[in-house]
């Protein structure tokens, strides 16, 4: 078993402009999602919702700034950490992680436990 | 059992011959001990145990071996009870993973499943050795690190998962069949390997109507390849060549897998145009070809695959059908559209097309464009040919 960071990018003006139901319909599927995971034959490890990017703060050389440290189109909005098997059962689960205004990212965890 | 146990011979011989001895082994091991419940997978593991005690004395074999997996792609488990289907077949759909880029897909089966070497795939792209090499490795590196499992996609994922090989298969073809760069138009070596791919992939898959469809298209094509170039080097378009030198043999073996691969309707992206390609190679001119139907046959493909460079080549079809004024709209449509921007095939034909309108200055222009982006020396030469007589026929009028 492997695990996978999935990596939530969102557009942030499509949930400021949406709706109390869509937020709500949103937060429904997160829900239904970490159910449909072990169906899948993975295990969901952890997951959150982050702040918008108006209120990260980034550091580089000792250097504190406000923002995310990338300003991109869509943002890192969110997380789930997972088991799967595989990539291919990785992917079949994250294609079911809600992100109707933007996308994932599926990454590996480097492994250093030197098990 | 054979490409099984190729997988731990790393040769074709060598593996044969460690086929023979797994069936002598068994007359000994069955008469004694009873046939065992699962007598192939017996077989091919004695194959394969006989296979890796022989390459443990022969490691100069590893030099040369077509087949040869190596160990970091695949887990390497000697005793894997899976032994059906191919390995070949695992191989080809873990290379063409969509996780890997097109450029790593292409690299990879290259290089895995055909055994071509990096300084050979690199030769056939015109990279350096090292790019190749190091798009190989991350390649490689990707898989292990993903965890991108060796195995053939299971029925839901197929579909999509067989696209992507057969997308390869077919891009090694077209490379082959006119060279992106270079002297020469045709790329027999690759031409012939992505044929060997093609026949491989309906052996192991017979019932996939795209496999056959993509067999057909590459034969029918293909059969036109000793009539692409003239006895002075001179390349020659579908209109200038000499049917009669078609390879028929090829013809009739695509038009009877064409056949199989529309029936029952739904056809796919590859069976139509394998569809479209049978049109032509059973007309017996360019004149007299359906272009009605050819057209029909474009419209259905670009419903199915609404690519530019479909709808590109759709605009010939339009040509022959409706004219050049009416082609000539659509392909400035989309170059409008910008989705085609240093694709060479657009100026060349938007220059054909003013050309038929006798817009010779305009014609010149779009030619000029097209050889820039031009890399055969053969396509360069046509282009410049074109140019050449647009020039003079401009300047006669003015």
């Amino acid at each position: 078993m492997a695990q996978y960071l999935i990596l939530i990018y969102e557009s942030e003006e499509g949930y400021a402009n949406a709706s109390p139901d869509d937020l709500g319909a949103t937060m429904q599927a997160h829900t239904r999602f970490a159910e449909q995971i072990p169906a899948l034959g993975g295990t969901m490890l952890g997951g959150n919702a982050l702040q918008p990017t108006t209120t990260a703060t980034s550091i580089r050389d000792d250097i504190v700034t406000d923002g995310p440290f990338v300003e991109t189109k869509e943002a890192l909005g969110g997380y789930y950490l997972i088991e799967a098997a595989d990539l291919d059962q990785a992917l079949a689960i994250s294609k079911l992680c809600p992100a109707p205004f933007g996308g994932v990212e599926v990454r590996p965890i480097w492994d250093l436990s030197g098990g | 059992m054979l490409a099984a146990t190729a997988r731990v011979a790393g040769d074709i011989d060598l593996a044969e011959e460690c086929v023979q001895d797994a069936y002598v082994s068994a007359l000994d091991a069955w008469t004694r001990d009873g046939i065992p419940s699962n007598p192939a997978a017996w077989l091919t593991t004695a194959a394969r145990h006989r296979a890796v005690d022989i390459h443990r004395r022969h490691q100069t074999l590893r030099g040369k071996l077509p087949l040869l997996v190596e160990p970091d792609v695949v887990p390497a488990d000697v005793e894997d009870a899976e032994l059906i289907p191919d390995d070949r077949l695992r191989l080809v759909f873990t290379c063409c993973h969509p996780a890997l880029g097109r450029e790593a897909q292409v690299a990879l089966t290259l290089r895995l499943v055909c055994g071509l070497t990096t300084a050979e795939i690199a030769q056939v792209f015109l990279v350096p050795e090292p790019t190749m090499a190091a798009r190989v490795t991350r390649a490689k590196k990707k898989i292990a690190l993903a965890h991108i499992p060796y195995r053939v996609p299971d029925s839901a994922e197929l579909p999509d998962r067989l696209d992507a090989v057969l997308t390869v298969v077919h891009l090694l073809y077209t490379t082959g069949h006119t060279a992106p760069a270079g002297e020469q138009l045709v790329r027999a070596d690759l031409v012939d390997r992505s044929l060997g791919l093609a026949r491989m992939l309906l052996v192991l898959m017979p019932d996939e109507r795209e496999v056959r469809g993509l067999l057909a298209l590459i034969l029918l094509t293909d059969a036109r390849r000793s009539t692409r170039v003239d006895a002075t080097g001179r390349m020659l378009l579908l209109e200038e060549q000499d049917r009669a030198r078609w390879d028929r043999a090829q013809i009739d073996e695509g038009l009877a897998l064409v056949v199989n691969a529309l029936r029952g309707g739904g056809a796919g992206r590859f069976g139509v145009q394998a569809a479209i390609a049978a049109v032509h190679a059973e007309a017996p001119s360019y004149a007299e070809t359906d272009w009605r139907q050819v057209l029909e046959l474009y419209d259905e493909l670009l419903a199915r695959w609404p690519s530019p460079v479909v709808a590109l080549n759709r605009c010939v079809a339009v040509l022959m059908v409706d004219g050049a004024q009416a082609a000539l709209q659509e392909v400035d449509a989309l170059d409008a559209s910008g989705r085609m921007a240093g694709y060479r095939y657009l100026p060349a034909t938007r220059a054909d097309l003013l050309r038929r309108l006798d817009r010779f200055s305009e014609a010149a222009q779009a030619y000029r464009s097209a050889i820039a982006l031009a890399d055969n020396e053969l396509e360069r030469a046509f282009l410049t040919g074109r140019l050449n007589e647009v020039v003079e026929l401009a300047s006669a009028r003015s």
